[in-house]
């Protein structure tokens, strides 16, 4: 049985940092900005009140930041930073460097929408923009899952060696206050072991780490045949490929310990019987959840499908959830610019090849802080259905709802 | 009795606004509500500058995630705020609006099929010496206010969270506000 | 057989005489060096050292005197150019001061 952690009232921003207290990080490197300032400040509180025993490395920008974690963890550290926008697109070269040292970095997005112009507000263009650099992305739909995410994800970043970015909405979650199960440190210390490194570097036994490597495998100076750059680039997406099982497997270990269980890649919700299906990733599933219990009252028969799990792609698992579905609305609070949204595609992608022949709707929503609304996603809805009935199967491109 | 509250509070940057919300969400989930949410208006805030936040407080888990549009209560720290339209938009047919004013509600004389609280919590803030850098603080004492004209939490529940949020020594004088505002509460209500 | 025996999964590598292969085998000239104007040679205790801090091979020794590793002297002349005495000088392969040849 678990020792039962207290309820507390916290925001998202408090909830990642107690997170990473919990996983025992020991360097902490972060550079701040809005809306993620909270979450350094609140960490610094906890080295300083001696809290949390830990190095909290001040930086002078996000690059160091993740240049610090990556150091940190190549010498065996277990490491947290975390960052928004403009400080994540600046450490975009080192989110690359820690993935492909195969380094279990956890990295707490707190999504927010990038200029030109200036905002700070949220969207999760910044987290879906890093999408191709191989780190694995989890998004909470909610403060509860922010704590829980943070914690699994140590424990899977530290079994595959793929570094975790866990990505919340700013201010909708880091900012908003809501009851969170905060679990005990003896519990926490039972779910996750400490962090074996793969790399140690030691005086006694010196190595080089990730110099330059050729495009063709060579011999060593031993005698052993040794990756070439493009071997190592395979094992990573086969890493990434084969995550899936480990993020089960933690996320069912973690309701084992804790009573909350995360043993999919999605959240689903009414899936049973909807021929109409809202797609969403972050807190808009909650609001999803909201504007299908008003369809439903219509006579709708919609479902929810979040996406928790945004890479590795779960592409099996959407394809069973959707299976059922004529009508699939998708909304993104990102755009790839002269496309659609980027969860719109990978949809897409998942159910190429499959018998599903639904119609897919793409909605642009949110971007900027713009407000989203449960009336508005069942517009949207509503909007989709009426325009299927008359044969509208596809669209060229997406749909936005804003005042244009 | 109603068991799902949309509590939006205007006041200026400053005047704690954020955390009054912050506190009434506390509170109403020491009373036993399981969903409560609280947050400030997103983006930047500067003190003078009219601020809003808000509190959720419902039975079950809050799913709603997008900003309050219909409230049924709206709290207002500072009476010269009533001048602003966004005030009182949405506010629902029977829903309260509570006004820290000296005026009785229906001096207030404002359009709406609401009911009207009013409390002159500065003063009570003021004899308290409720004041931080000259400026009588008056986010506590008018959960007062929301208490006696809403019940939608107890005064126990209010003085846990208070004691939870802020520390031994602020607890007292804060709560003493509390009271004295929950006293002095003058409920107008609509037929 | 393919490349996963290594064992690795990021980039790695010992430091280890010939890890960059047989550059020995890359050489056209070779350094000769003059230990009558070698500085560490001449005072017999350690000295400057120059040639061993910037061969960008380190095949020459941090001792006295100075030896180089000729299997694995890729013949870059770097030696040459920093020593502080003119002690090193680079020979052609075929015998032929380079200073002679053009």
């Amino acid at each position: 049985m678990a020792k039962r952690g207290g309820i507390r009232i916290l925001d998202g921003n408090h909830a990642a940092a107690q997170g990473a207290k919990l996983s025992r990080v020991q360097v902490i490197a972060a550079y701040p900005i809005t809306p993620q300032s909270p979450v350094t400040e609140r960490l610094s509180e906890f080295v300083e009140k001696g809290e949390l025993d830990a190095q909290y490395v001040a930086v002078e920008s996000e690059h160091s930041a993740l240049a610090v974690c990556t150091s940190a963890s190549t010498v065996g550290a277990r490491t947290f930073t975390a960052t928004s926008s403009h400080g994540l697109a600046y450490m975009h070269e080192m989110l690359h460097w820690a993935a492909g040292a195969r380094l279990p970095v956890v990295l707490a997005c707190v999504n927010r929408a990038i200029g030109a112009p200036w905002n700070v507000l949220n969207d999760q263009q910044d987290s879906v923009s890093q999408r191709d650099t191989g780190w694995i992305q989890i998004y909470a739909r909610n403060n509860q899952e922010i704590l829980d995410s943070i914690i699994q994800a140590y424990k899977i970043a530290e079994s595959v060696y793929v570094p975790v970015m866990v990505c919340y909405d700013g201010f909708v979650l880091s900012h908003t206050e809501m009851p969170v199960n905060v679990p005990s440190q003896e519990d926490v210390d039972r779910f996750l072991p400490p962090y074996t490194p793969h790399t140690i570097l030691d005086p006694a036994n010196p190595r080089n780490y990730n110099l330059v490597t050729f495009a063709n495998p060579r011999v060593n100076a031993e005698g052993v045949l040794c990756h070439g750059y493009m071997e190592l680039r395979y094992l990573l997406q086969e890493a990434l490929q084969n995550s899936r099982e480990t993020i089960i497997k933690v996320g069912q270990e973690f309701g084992e310990v804790f009573g909350r269980s995360y043993s999919n890649t999605l959240w689903t919700d009414r899936l049973d019987d909807a021929d109409t299906i809202i797609v969403a990733m972050g807190s808009l599933v909650m609001e999803a959840t909201v504007a299908a219990d008003t369809l439903r009252e219509a006579g709708h028969k919609v479902g929810v499908l979040g996406l928790r799990v945004f890479r590795p792609f779960p592409k099996a698992d959407v394809v069973k959830a959707l299976e059922k579905s004529r009508l699939i609305v998708v909304f993104d609070k990102n755009i790839s610019y002269g496309l659609e949204g980027a969860t719109c595609s990978e949809i897409k992608s998942a159910l190429y090849g499959s018998s599903l022949r639904a119609a897919i709707r793409n909605f642009i929503v949110g971007l900027g802080g713009r407000d989203v609304k449960a009336r508005e996603l069942v517009d949207a809805v509503n909007r989709s259905l009426a325009s299927v009935k008359e044969g509208d199967l596809t669209r060229e491109y997406p749909e936005w709802i804003c005042a244009i | 009795m109603q068991d799902y509250y949309e509590v939006r509070w205007h006041g200026r940057g400053g005047q704690g606004a954020i955390t009054a919300a912050k506190i009434l969400a506390q509170a109403a989930y020491l009373e036993g509500y399981q969903g409560v949410t609280a947050a400030p208006s997103f983006g930047a805030e500067r003190r003078g500058a009219p601020i809003s936040a808000s509190t959720r407080i419902a039975p079950q888990t809050i799913m709603v995630v997008s900003q309050i549009e219909t409230p049924n209560v709206v709290v207002v720290l500072d009476h010269t705020l009533l001048k602003y339209d966004e005030v009182t938009s949405g506010l629902v047919k029977g829903g309260w609006l509570i006004v820290n004013s000296w005026r009785r509600p229906e001096e207030l004389a404002l359009p709406g099929d609401f009911s009207i609280a009013t409390a002159d919590a500065s003063r009570v803030c003021s004899n308290l010496g409720l004041i931080i850098a000259g400026v009588t603080v008056v986010n506590t004492a008018i959960l007062g206010a929301f208490v006696r004209a809403t019940e939608a939490v107890s005064m126990a529940s209010m003085e846990k969270a208070i004691r939870e949020r802020l520390s031994h020594s602020q607890a007292g004088i804060n709560l003493a506000a509390i009271a004295q505002t929950y006293e002095i509460t003058r409920l107008g209500r609509i037929r | 057989m393919g490349t996963r025996d290594c064992r690795h999964i990021c980039g790695e590598s010992s430091p280890a005489i010939g890890e960059a292969g047989k550059t020995g085998e890359w050489r056209e000239s070779f350094p000769v060096i003059d230990l009558k104007k070698c500085v560490v040679a001449k005072q017999n205790k350690p000295a400057c050292f120059l040639c061993w801090l910037y061969c960008p091979d380190a095949v020459i020794t941090k001792t006295i005197p100075i030896q180089i590793d000729m299997e694995y002297c890729k013949g870059c002349g770097i030696c040459a150019q920093i020593c502080p005495a003119h002690a090193i000088t680079m020979v052609h392969e075929q015998g032929l001061c380079l200073d002679d040849m053009d």
